[in-house]
């Protein structure tokens, strides 16, 4: 009886939990006048970050959208970007 | 009377002297139209993400005020006519966001300020 032992087990990508850093931190209030904390929320191309990566409750991902925009329109944070990190 | 906070941009081309100038103006008509300034900050000049108007830094300036609506509108049509003003952005305060730029002004307290 031939054993599979080498069958390679197909290894599942470990996804760790993902949360609402938001809700989690006890964070009431984004602030659109702070770009470095925004920069983690964003990707290199300076477009926003979507739910499903970071795992944002609706509720604060609509405040973080509205801050960026905001923060965008005063030239603190750039529309397109290249190799923003 | 809700709570307020502009941040405005300053074309570069401005001396010092005409900065304040202009940022006393507008405190100014703040005040003629009853508003209360509760604070004010000034992060003077600051390279912009992106040019605007064809300059790349601004002077940025911050008012933090209580107002009614007509005086907002009133400050606005200032910053519309006064033409050394690049960009500007009213917002208004929520209780959570006073309670942050509250936060922020005070010394770190003992207990460890949460909000980054």
């Amino acid at each position: 009886m031939i054993t599979n032992s080498f069958a390679s087990v197909p290894v599942k990508e470990e996804t760790r939990k993902k949360y609402c850093r938001f809700r989690k931190n006890g964070i009431r209030y984004i602030d659109y006048k702070d770009p470095d904390f925004l920069l983690k929320l964003v990707n290199e191309q300076g477009k926003l970050l979507p739910r499903r990566l970071t795992g944002t409750s609706l509720k604060y991902q609509r405040k973080v959208a509205q801050a960026v925009k905001r923060a965008r329109h005063l030239a603190l944070m750039p529309y397109v970007a290249d190799g923003l990190r | 009377m809700n709570q307020y906070e502009t941040v405005l941009i300053l074309t570069p081309v401005l001396t010092e002297e005409m900065v304040r100038e202009a940022v006393l103006k507008f405190e100014k008509v703040l005040k003629e139209n009853g508003a209360e300034l509760v604070h004010q900050a000034h992060w003077g000049l600051r390279k912009l993400a992106y040019p605007i108007r064809k300059k790349a830094t601004g002077f940025y300036h911050l008012y933090e005020f209580k107002a009614t609506g007509p005086a907002v509108d009133k400050l606005e049509l200032e910053l519309r006519r006064d033409e050394r003003i690049l960009r500007f952005l009213t917002v208004s305060l929520d209780k959570y966001a006073v309670a942050y730029n509250e936060s922020r002004r005070r010394p770190k307290t003992a207990k460890e300020e949460v909000n980054p």
